[in-house]
């Protein structure tokens, strides 16, 4: 029981400090876990890490779940996610009830048409740094073009294609192909 | 009736987004808008607000609709549905698969998403300039004041990156677009 609350204590500690979402939440996370509470080890860290990118969800969610099941089993998890989401839950629950009003005073309603502008901004800059990431290999460009050039004829013309539809072509095409390229390795001609 | 909405648009964002905060924005801006929760407008607002809060984007950007939608019940069950999907997935994965997560087939499968998905955000973000610069197909509105804070504020943010090494954080962009917006728009 005490462990639970620790576990919860601990992750509300995170989620409330933590701004800009889940890649700024890694660093903080392997300080509190693995260097002060040692929880866990540099190795599982990087494991969550990985589990956490590779699957969908917020990746503060994944972390939280994966190192409260780690000590603490089944409850441990809940206690942990539980833990990282509460805070944010209630600050945008008090601002849910507040921003419209707030939005009727002029300087407020022009100071988010600024930002507004800035969040166009911000989502193509997170772009261009995942373009980085990306290898600079013939296949993976293709699917980041095509799915580029299909996202903005969506857009611009409001089709009623889902980006879900699109993933999963993406996937499926990712997997024949690397089925194929090892078909083809094991049946050597 | 909205309550269920709520659970299957957030269970569906839940699943779909791969890759953080920003990759789940093209998918939230979709589901957001084909149940017409809020209005293009609205819904760049909150981005704003999500990423200068404390907290995962996706969980802020569920309980904020959730609330407006719903009230407390609502914010509960769409912050329930985002993250639901991401939980039981880990503990499945390290209860039953922790092989398959480094098997080649589904780091194959893993990395064309993440192209995929790369594409799509970019697409998303410059068509979210696009439209505060020059309106939107079915209505084409030129507005020259957004065009320039554009020219600004990019400048801002990508020649910070050439002072700073990691250029400056978000919340500190958005705090001078907001003073910006106030100077451009008035008060």
């Amino acid at each position: 029981m005490k462990l639970l609350f620790e576990l919860f204590l601990t992750f509300s500690k995170i989620g409330l400090f933590t701004f800009g979402g889940g890649y700024a939440m890694i660093p903080l996370i392997e300080n509190v876990c693995v260097t002060g509470k040692e929880w866990i080890t540099h190795e599982e860290m990087m494991d969550i890490t990985v589990i956490a990118e590779s699957t969908p969800g917020p990746i503060a969610i994944n972390c939280a779940t994966y190192v409260g099941l780690k000590k603490k089993g089944f409850w441990g998890a809940v206690a942990a996610t539980l833990g990282v989401i509460l805070p944010s839950f209630l600050i945008i629950l008090l601002i849910s009830f507040f921003l419209d009003r707030f939005l009727e005073i002029k300087w407020v309603a022009s100071a988010f048409k600024g930002i507004k502008i800035a969040v166009g901004i911000l989502i193509l800059d997170a772009a261009i740094k995942m373009v980085a990431k990306i290898k600079k290999e013939p296949f993976p460009i293709v699917i980041l073009s095509v799915s580029f050039a299909c996202m903005m004829l969506v857009n611009i013309f409001a089709l009623r294609i889902s980006t879900i539809v699109l993933m999963l072509a993406a996937a499926l095409t990712g997997l024949s192909v690397y089925l194929i390229k090892r078909h083809n390795k094991e049946v050597p001609e | 009736m909205i309550l269920l909405e709520l659970l299957v648009g957030f269970l569906m964002i839940g699943c779909f987004s791969f890759g953080g905060a920003y990759a789940a924005i093209p998918l939230i801006r979709e589901v957001v808008l084909s149940f017409g929760w809020l209005e293009e407008e609205k819904l760049s607002y909150m981005i704003a607000v999500s990423e200068s809060t404390p907290g995962p984007i996706m969980v802020n950007m569920a309980t904020y609709i959730g609330s407006v939608k719903a009230g407390v019940p609502g914010a509960i069950i769409a912050t329930f549905a985002v993250v639901l999907p991401a939980f039981l997935i880990v503990i499945i994965l390290m209860l039953l698969l922790k092989k398959l997560v480094n098997s080649g087939a589904f780091q194959a499968t893993l990395g064309s998403l993440k192209s995929c998905v790369t594409g799509i955000i970019l697409a998303t973000g410059a068509y979210m300039i696009l439209t505060n610069c020059i309106g939107s197909y079915s209505g084409i509105a030129v507005d020259y004041v957004a065009i320039i804070l554009t020219l600004a504020l990019g400048a801002v943010c990508f020649g910070s990156k050439k002072i700073m090494k990691k250029g400056l954080s978000p919340i500190i962009l958005i705090c001078i677009a907001g003073v910006a917006g106030i100077l451009a728009y008035g008060w």
